[in-house]
C-alpha cells in the first residue's frame, strides 16, 4: 500500500502490505519529534512526563529494532508493545503496551483493512479494560476507539482517518478527566487537550505517513 | 516453605518505597517476605514492570504475595506484571486497593499471623472506601 492516495477509500479486503521497518521508524520518529509538546500538554494537567516517557519507550524500540524486525509483522508489533511496557515507566507503558501487544496477537500475517479494523477494536477494548476507562474519560481511548471503528466501517480514507484523529484529540479539550492523574484536578482539567489522546493522534498520523498518504 | 504471605511495595519514588518497607520491618518485623521497588533507572519518578517482577520474585511465598501501590501507573504496571507471571504463580498475587503506607503496615501485620492472601488483602483494603 506504499503511496496509497490520501483520498481513496481503504477497501476492506485490500491488503495493507505494511512495511514493518517503515512503520516502526515512522512511529518512533514521530513520537520522539513531538515529545516536547506531549510533555508540555502533560505539565498542564498531569505530571509533565508523558513526552519523556513515550520518548524513552520509542528510543528503546529503536534500540531493539533489529530484534523486533526479525519477526513477521504481527510478532514485531507484539515485541514493540513488550518493549514499551518494559521501558516507558509511566501509566502509558501498560496502556500502549497492551495496545500493541493485543494488536500483534490479533493481526494476520498479511492484514487487510478489515483485519486491521477488527484487530484495532479488540486492542482498544483491551486498553479500555487495562485502564478501567471508556470513551469520554479524557484519555487515549477518545482517539483510539472512534478511529478503530472508522477503519472497521469500511468507509475510511487515509485523509479521513487523520482528520478524525485530530478532531477527537481536540474534543478532549472541554472534557473533564475521569481517569489518570488529570482526574485529581476535577473541573480544572477542563480546557486542556489530553496528552494521551494527542500521542495517540501522533501515532495514527505516523501510521498514515507509513501507508504513503503523506501530507 | 515460607509460612507467611509476602508483601511487595511499588511506588513512583524509590525513597517512598524504601521508607515504607523500612516502616514495615521496624513495626512488624522480619518474619514476612518483603520487597520494594520504585522510580525509573534514570532517577525520575515512575514504576517499572521489570522491577515489579523482580520484587515479586524476591518476596515470593507459596502462600501468595500482596502488592501495595501508590498512584495510577504503579497500579496498572503491577496488574500487568501479575499477568506476565508464570501460570502457576499468577493466581497467588494480588494488587491491594489501599493507601500504600498504611496498607503495607496493615497487610504485613495480618500476614505476620499466618493469614491467607485473601485475608491480608481484605485487611489492607479496610482503609479504602468501597
Amino acid at each position: 500500500m506504499n503511496g496509497h492516495p490520501a483520498n481513496t477509500l481503504l477497501e476492506p479486503d485490500e491488503n495493507m502490505a505494511l512495511d514493518t521497518a517503515v512503520l516502526l521508524d515512522t512511529m518512533a520518529q514521530a513520537v520522539i519529534a513531538n515529545a516536547a509538546e506531549l510533555t508540555e500538554l502533560d505539565s498542564a494537567i498531569g505530571d509533565a512526563d508523558h513526552g519523556l516517557n513515550m520518548k524513552r519507550g520509542f528510543e528503546a524500540v529503536l534500540a531493539e529494532r533489529a530484534n523486533i524486525l526479525a519477526r513477521p509483522l504481527p510478532g514485531a508489533i507484539e515485541a514493540m508493545g513488550y518493549t514499551l511496557v518494559m521501558k516507558i515507566g509511566g501509566a502509558s507503558g501498560p496502556l500502549y503496551g497492551t495496545l500493541f501487544m493485543t494488536l500483534g496477537k490479533e493481526l494476520n500475517a498479511q492484514p487487510t483493512v478489515a483485519d486491521l479494523g477488527r484487530s484495532l477494536i479488540v486492542a482498544g477494548a483491551a486498553v479500555s479494560s487495562r485502564g478501567k476507562a471508556d470513551i469520554g474519560s479524557k484519555t487515549i481511548l477518545d482517539v483510539l476507539l472512534p478511529v478503530s471503528m472508522h477503519i472497521a466501517s469500511g468507509k475510511a480514507t487515509i485523509a479521513s482517518v487523520r482528520k478524525l484523529a485530530a478532531t477527537c484529540a481536540k474534543a478532549t479539550i472541554p472534557m473533564k478527566a475521569l481517569r489518570g492523574r488529570a482526574s485529581f484536578l476535577g473541573e480544572r482539567s477542563i480546557g486542556h487537550m489530553d496528552p494521551g489522546a494527542r500521542s495517540c493522534e501522533i501515532l495514527i498520523d505516523a501510521v498514515c505517513d507509513a501507508l504513503g498518504g503523506m501530507q | 516453605m515460607k509460612k507467611n504471605v509476602g508483601i511487595v511495595i511499588v511506588s513512583h519514588s524509590l525513597d517512598v518505597a524504601k521508607g515504607t518497607a523500612d516502616m514495615v520491618r521496624k513495626m512488624v518485623g522480619t518474619a514476612i517476605p518483603l520487597a520494594f521497588c520504585g522510580g525509573n533507572a534514570d532517577g525520575t519518578l515512575g514504576t517499572s514492570i521489570e522491577n515489579i517482577l523482580a520484587a515479586i520474585d524476591e518476596a515470593w511465598s507459596d502462600r501468595g504475595v500482596a502488592i501495595l501501590v501508590d498512584l495510577g501507573g504503579a497500579e496498572t504496571n503491577s496488574e500487568m506484571a501479575v499477568e506476565m507471571l508464570p501460570e502457576n504463580r499468577r493466581s497467588k498475587v494480588v494488587v491491594c486497593n489501599a493507601p500504600i503506607v498504611e496498607g503495607a503496615i496493615m497487610a504485613a501485620t495480618e500476614a505476620w499471623g499466618g493469614a491467607s492472601l485473601h485475608d491480608v488483602k481484605r485487611t489492607a483494603e479496610e482503609l479504602s472506601p468501597q
